[in-house]
């Protein structure tokens, strides 16, 4: 099993969809709900697995392409097929993952070697009749889109138009239509004229959910830009800026590597967004730019350790954040597999643990809890016992119950709800 | 404020990132390696802030004040975890000068060291910075130098003068390649100027589909792609490699390009990094390529052209060429 490296809900949860370093997607589909056995309340299984994306070398440049899928998003159902988006660091694919149910027999067309017989053999029209077979989830590739960016594919989002995707890489983000492969439109620009004078790039990108004209994108330097693409065609000139001012206080020589937001997502009601930077996750108002509503601590205790997570890379990681369906909790992940709930109302949040030690199928998950300093009780783990190779993501939540999907390195974790 | 980690360590440490970086699957990560770049900056400019204090410091006690300008302290071999540095480069021309500071630095504080002198000389005619304020310059000028922000009274002297001794070597020049157009620019000093190599036939397409560039002033050069192959296989610091297979011919250069002679292998080379700390800015600014080792090879086209290749290639990749 490879490491997976995005999780996504469809739009109605029934389907989950995980992406691997591999260039694989393994769908899952959730069972229907039995009255024979009540407790298994739609359990998730393998529906489909395809191999998405293959590595690639580019000879102008001298350069590997990563099969690695960065991300998979859905487009909403319109037929009985399923579509979804999947990329790797070139390359964007729409794939169509559709149900083979019945096949068609009485062909008397061919003997039965399959080879052709003679016409004037054949003196009965026999139609073939379908009849029933094992399903068959076959995934096939529809589009495929691809040179468009120079850089590294951090983001697609598909817009609420459903005609139009965005796909977004650390200078640039184009704007496509599904139909459409050899073109794309470009929408943002950040390279600089003298590449010298670079200072940040683009590492995250997302429609609204509702408004087709507005996106956002996300910036190394801890800032956000919402862009209206009814102003102009190009939309280097933002329409909102938020920015939070720097503490002081805090600074140090990582402060720039800290403030870099690695992702943001909007609020099913497109009033808010949510950034995740290395330490916290921000909730933003989007008609207050000059500072978020709310600020989470995901695991501050790791400010003193910020050189050993620096020499070993931790520094970088990426981990994304999720609001649940009625953007009430949000959800992100940390180290030792442990993954964060924050619930915005009661303002309690709560640390818990994807692993197979700690959880057995249908055990309650335990909160757990860091020991910053002096004694440390019982049950907990004090910071430097903590795994720093063992680090949560990706975590995906359904888009109306409460199911969340945790992705720990090579496993997947499908947590559900207390059925009473 | 920080952990055990000194300046230092951490500049290290980030060179070792950027230098492993191009050998990562994936290609160059920009993200990451900017990201890497402002530690470098911020490790850098405590690192300098710390030599103005301690010279400031030695100011103080010895007044009489030339052979110290040129000298700032290192730190005493006993600490030998942080990699031993030698003092920022200095000027060609300022040879004499350098030996008269050396000696006078034996003589100087306990604390200071001698490695500025068994630096080895290629290194002491490493080229100038443009604009770094952190530029120590033997002239034996007291006084806040010309410009820079440092604190007054600390005795350096901001800014390069190419009018010093016309050394040969003494320019600086970073040299970007742009991976959309495949357009290299070299840049000297703030301005663009011709390229020993621009009579390269251009062969290269640039990408379908992607905006070029606002076409900068100055001569810009095509990216011939089979010299990026020759790259691979070509360590840092080594001449030339096995050549620019079916490369264009080049006239001779009178000016070679340079490249950063840190390595992997390395990393307790401190000669290197108080390189990269006096030419250091932000961002990727100042990744000014040093003069090799064996420049003193008698320089014919071919040589110059397959160690500016190998070079280039090497350099505008980590850093630049995203």
């Amino acid at each position: 099993a490879d490491i997976i490296s995005t999780v996504e809900f469809n739009h109605t949860g029934e389907l989950l969809a995980t992406g691997d370093k591999g260039g694989r997607v393994v769908i899952f589909q959730r069972e229907q709900e039995s009255k024979n056995q009540p407790h298994r309340r739609g359990e998730y299984n393998v529906y489909s697995t395809f191999q998405s994306h293959e590595p690639e070398f580019d000879y102008l440049k001298s350069l590997e392409i990563e099969e690695k899928i960065n991300k998979i998003r859905w487009l909403p159902q319109q037929n009985a097929a399923y579509f979804l988006l999947s990329t790797n660091d070139k390359t964007v694919k729409l794939w169509k993952v559709s149900e083979r149910d019945k096949r068609p027999e009485g062909y008397n067309l061919k003997d039965e070697d399959g080879r052709l017989r003679d016409p004037s053999m054949i003196t009965v029209l026999r139609v073939p009749v379908l009849r029933p077979m094992d399903l068959m989830v076959e995934a096939t590739p529809r589009r495929v889109f691809a040179n468009a960016h120079t850089y590294h594919i951090n983001s697609i989002s598909v817009n609420s138009d459903y005609e139009t995707y965005m796909s977004a890489d650390d200078l640039r983000i184009n704007l496509w239509n599904f139909e459409i492969t050899n073109q794309s439109f470009n929408i943002v620009d950040i390279k600089p004229a003298n590449m010298e004078e670079l200072t940040e790039v683009i590492t995250a990108a997302e429609f609204h959910p509702h408004h087709c004209n507005t996106f956002v994108y996300s910036s190394s330097k801890g800032t956000i830009r919402l862009c209206d693409m009814r102003a102009a065609a190009l939309c280097d000139r933002h329409a909102k800026f938020f920015e939070e001012p720097e503490d002081p206080s805090n600074r140090s020589f990582f402060s720039e590597i800290i403030s870099s937001i690695s992702d943001v997502k909007f609020s099913h009601s497109g009033r808010y967004i949510m950034t995740r930077d290395y330490l916290t996750v921000k909730v933003w108002d989007l008609n207050m730019e000059n500072r978020p509503i709310e600020t989470y601590q995901v695991h501050d205790y790791l400010r003193s350790k910020l050189c050993s997570l620096y020499e070993n890379d931790c520094i970088f990681d990426k981990f994304e954040c999720v609001w649940n369906g009625s953007d009430s909790v949000i959800m992100t992940g940390s180290y030792n597999n442990f993954f964060r709930m924050f619930d915005r109302n009661t303002k309690r949040d709560v640390t818990l643990e994807a692993s197979r030690e700690n959880s057995k199928p249908r055990a309650i998950l335990k909160p757990r809890k860091v020991c910053v300093g002096g004694k440390r009780r019982k049950d907990e783990i004090s910071v430097d016992s903590l795994d720093f190779s063992k680090k949560i993501l990706h975590t995906a939540w359904h888009p109306s119950e409460n199911i969340i999907a945790v992705a720990a390195t090579n496993n997947l974790y499908i947590f559900q709800d207390k059925v009473n | 404020m920080e952990c055990t980690l000194d300046a230092q360590s951490l500049i290290s440490i980030s060179l070792r990132k950027i230098h492993s970086s191009r050998a990562q699957r994936g290609g160059i990560k920009l993200h990451k390696n900017l990201l890497v770049s402002y530690v470098l900056r911020n490790a850098r400019q405590l690192y300098l802030s710390e030599r103005y204090a301690e010279l400031y410091r030695r100011q103080q006690h010895y007044p009489d004040g030339a052979p110290l300008l040129a000298m700032p302290a290192c730190p005493p071999p006993a600490a030998a975890a942080p990699p031993e540095l030698a003092a920022l480069p200095l000027p060609a021309d300022t040879q004499d000068r350098e030996a008269r500071s050396c000696g006078a630095a034996r003589g100087g504080a306990e604390l200071l060291e001698v490695p500025v002198c068994a630096v080895p000389p290629e290194l002491q005619r490493a080229p100038c910075r443009d604009s770094s304020p952190g530029f120590y310059r033997a002239a034996g000028s007291a006084g806040p130098g010309g410009g820079g922000s440092a604190a007054p009274g600390l005795l350096y002297a901001a800014g390069c003068d190419f009018a010093s001794g016309g050394a040969p070597h003494c320019s600086s020049r970073t040299t970007v390649l742009d991976l959309d157009t495949h357009v290299v620019t070299t840049v000297e000093n703030g301005y663009l100027h011709q390229d020993c190599c621009s009579q390269c036939p251009c062969c290269c397409q640039p990408a379908p589909g992607l905006a070029s560039p606002p076409p900068a002033p100055g001569t810009k050069r095509k990216y011939y792609p089979g010299q990026e192959e020759e790259e691979e296989g070509v360590e840092e610091g080594e001449p030339g490699g096995g050549g620019v297979a079916g490369g264009p011919p080049f006239a001779p250069c009178t000016k070679r390009a340079r490249f950063e002679e840190y390595s992997a292998e390395h990393p307790q080379d401190s000669s290197n990094i108080s390189n990269l700390i006096s030419i250091f800015g932000s961002g990727f600014t100042g990744l000014v390529s040093r003069q090799q080792a064996d420049s003193e090879q008698p320089l014919n086209g071919q040589l110059c052209s397959k160690q500016a290749l190998a070079s280039l290639g090497a350099w505008t990749r980590a850093i630049v060429a995203f």
